[in-house]
């Protein structure tokens, strides 16, 4: 019982950054932009929250850097994309490897410049990343553990998807996006202005992916810099957005159910049955394969993938 | 007019073949007076004069990451420079090479050549195949592999360490130190790699020396560098009471994960009490500046052989990482110490005797020890107090 509840909340915390990579891609998509770049934005944002991080000692200031380094990354592919009309897929896979390399030359840099030769996070912004304590609630038993212990992270990502969620559903702006990444031409032709609300939510997304790099470098690696840190959680959480059926209030249960996926090896009793570790690495993505083939013969259109997604939009080809 | 262009390419093509030929003839010929000077010379290639060494290292990761294994190696390369005051130039660094992409590595590699590196240090296991292909190629270029198994006695040999020695001691500070007498252990490959399960049992044996009712809990990662991968096996053994948190992985997130949770912690590679100075009560670690300054020695004095390398505490290859004094149990220093002397005056091997496995076997046989292909190549088996959870 004990064990199982340590599963859950480990859980949620292996599953907060593929939230915020989720949810970034979610935005881009329901612009008609398919970002292969979440991982290069993940690693840009990595480097750069975990930099001002540790120059500021400020956690407010480190996630603005990360969130900035995010919108940088998703500037590049927007003016390539939108402006520029570029290949969505070569561009997004480009950034991939862009973002990754950047992070780690300016984590060289400041690395070959530390007096130590190691880079660790101050005291101050280690204990406000920390798991947080609320007396009375955080030690109630079961109840608080599960829901009342983890770091901000945590509760700013279900904050985050909660908002995208709202301003998809029940917003105007987020009815104009969606009418965007399902016809452009309509959209364009009932007076939206489609290029100007696919770059905003393009760098929305950037900058929502970017706070998920944060969470690598700052949280998994413990505050101390180390190169790759995202090392492959955005790829994951392209997946996750198909099996998030591209909405953000279901990201947050899928992203918690891949992280349970992802840490399922070291927590599955291995007194009653011994399955290969290799197993457990490709759970997550035999059922994002599985509800592909669901949500494609339900043929439902509200979990299915923007239809202009990957599609650049030419206006003079109307 | 098609075909005098066809020709004329085909001439141009012939008369590069000729100049690429003459300039490789020509090289030998330039070293061949610096092969003469010393003459009791017994290794298999001519000596190398010291300022005409050039040394290619082909790392798997960033040396710049302060922590880890490639840090580890790149910290033996400058040892070794500084050892032979060679210069900053006689070193060719090829960084983040995947080991898993031969052309990669072929391409690193054949870049250094062509730089004129005359000595090739390949650090990780993938670089093996591409290697010895390569070392057959250009006779004259030194190749030494690190982690393998593989050589051709003549400029193509690999380089290990007994590594186990320098865990067999961390396990005596683990042992003393746990209170819950669980002691995790994050395992960067599953029970067929000998290196990481031949390292688990050295660990658990130091932990039982001093400790028989301590048990040793694994978990797998499959995976040599993988952050998150790692964060979450130490969390998950953190979860099941583990106290103390030993590695066989590249980055410190263990250790940090059990600074976070209050617990202790093995370092590996280099020492990792710089990352968690509040839970790293030691680390063990490699010095490789032992191998790499013996090595380039050889080259420089004709005495290269090109037989393989496994060397030890007795070398200076491993060792531990001074005790973290504020934080280890009373004692720790003693019972190391007094292990380490058996170990270096060559009473105690580690693996002596019949040893007892976890599956209720026996390995080993009374008043022998282990010999070092069974350690390099075929410990498959876990010690007793060792669980794989």
């Amino acid at each position: 019982m004990n064990m199982f509840l340590n599963f859950l909340i480990a859980a949620v915390f292996a599953g907060t950054p593929l939230l915020f990579g989720t949810l970034g891609e979610i935005m881009s998509e329901k612009a008609g932009h398919l970002n292969l770049g979440v991982e290069g934005m993940m690693a840009m944002g990595a480097c750069a929250g975990f930099m001002a991080g540790l120059l500021t000692d400020s956690f407010i200031v480190a996630l603005i850097a990360a969130f900035a380094a995010g919108m940088l990354g998703a500037l590049i592919y927007a003016v390539l994309t939108v402006t520029f009309m570029a290949d969505q897929n070569v561009t997004g896979l480009t950034l991939a490897i862009f973002g990754t390399g950047l992070s780690n030359f300016i984590g060289e840099y400041m690395l070959v410049n530390s007096t130590s030769s190691s880079l660790k996070l101050p005291e101050k912004i280690t204990a406000t990343i920390s798991n947080i304590n609320i007396p009375g609630l955080s030690s109630i038993p079961v109840v608080g553990q599960l829901f009342f212990q983890y770091n901000p992270f945590v509760y700013l990502g279900i904050l985050v998807a909660i908002l995208c969620g709202i301003y998809l559903n029940h917003t105007k702006m987020g009815l104009n996006l969606r009418a965007i990444g399902e016809n452009p031409a309509a959209a364009d032709a009932a007076g939206i202005k489609v290029t100007k609300i696919k770059y905003i939510n393009i760098l929305l997304g950037g900058g929502i992916c970017g706070i998920g790099g944060a969470y690598s470098s700052m949280i998994i690696c413990g505050g101390v810099w180390m190169s790759n840190s995202v090392n492959g959680l955005g790829w994951i959480a392209v997946a996750l957005v198909i099996f998030a059926s591209w909405s953000p209030t279901k990201a947050i249960f899928g992203s918690f159910i891949f992280g349970a996926f992802n840490i399922l090896k070291y927590y599955f009793p291995k007194t009653w049955i011994t399955i290969p570790s290799a197993f457990y690495d490709m759970l997550p993505f035999i059922i994002t394969a599985l509800v592909l083939v669901i949500t494609s013969i339900r043929k439902s259109k509200e979990n299915s993938q923007p239809a202009s997604c990957g599609v650049n939009y030419f206006r003079e080809e109307r | 007019m098609k075909k005098f262009i066809s020709i004329l390419l085909t001439l141009l093509l012939t008369l590069s073949l000729f100049t690429a030929c003459s300039s490789k003839t020509e090289e030998p010929a330039k070293e061949e007076p610096t092969a003469e000077k010393p003459a009791e010379a017994t290794g298999v290639l001519p000596a190398i004069a010291k300022e005409d060494i050039k040394i290619g290292v082909i790392h798997i990761g960033n040396p710049a990451d302060g922590s880890g294994y490639t840090f580890a190696h790149d910290q033996g390369i400058v040892g070794m420079q500084k050892a032979l005051g060679l210069d900053d130039s006689q070193i060719i660094r090829k960084n983040n090479v995947n080991d898993t992409d031969p052309t990669a590595t072929e391409t690193a590699i054949l870049e250094c050549i062509e730089e004129g590196a005359n000595i090739i240090f390949g650090t990780s296991w993938g670089y093996m195949d591409t290697m010895e292909a390569l070392a057959e190629e250009y006779p004259e270029v030194i190749f030494s592999h690190g982690t393998g198994y593989k050589g051709n006695d003549a400029n193509f040999n690999n380089y290990f360490g007994r590594i186990y020695q320098a865990r067999y001691l961390s396990g005596i500070a683990a042992g003393l130190k746990t209170k819950s007498n669980l002691i995790g252990y994050v395992a960067a490959m599953g029970q067929d790699n000998s290196e990481v399960t031949g390292g688990i049992n050295a660990f658990a044996m130091g932990v039982n020396s001093v400790n028989p009712d301590a048990k040793v809990y694994v978990k797998v990662t499959n995976s040599w560098f993988s952050p998150e991968e790692e964060t979450n096996a130490a969390k998950a053994l953190l979860a099941e009471g583990c106290d103390v948190i030993a590695q066989h992985c590249d980055t410190p997130n263990p250790q940090l994960e059990a600074e976070k949770a209050g617990a202790f912690g093995i370092g590996y590679n280099s020492d990792m009490s710089k990352d968690a100075p509040k839970a790293t009560l030691t680390s063990a670690v490699w010095d490789w500046s032992a191998y790499y300054t013996w090595a380039v020695e050889q080259a420089i004095n004709g005495t290269w052989t090109g037989e393989n390398y496994y060397g030890g505490m007795k070398e200076g290859l491993v060792d531990i990482a001074p005790l973290n004094e504020s934080i280890v149990a009373e004692g720790t220093a003693e019972a190391i110490e007094a292990a380490r002397a058996s170990i270096l005056d060559g009473s105690f091997n580690v693996f002596d005797g019949v040893i007892e496995t976890n599956d209720g076997k026996t390995v080993g046989e009374e008043g022998k020890t282990l010999d070092d292909a069974t350690i390099t190549n075929d410990i498959k088996w876990y010690y007793k107090t060792v669980t794989v959870k």
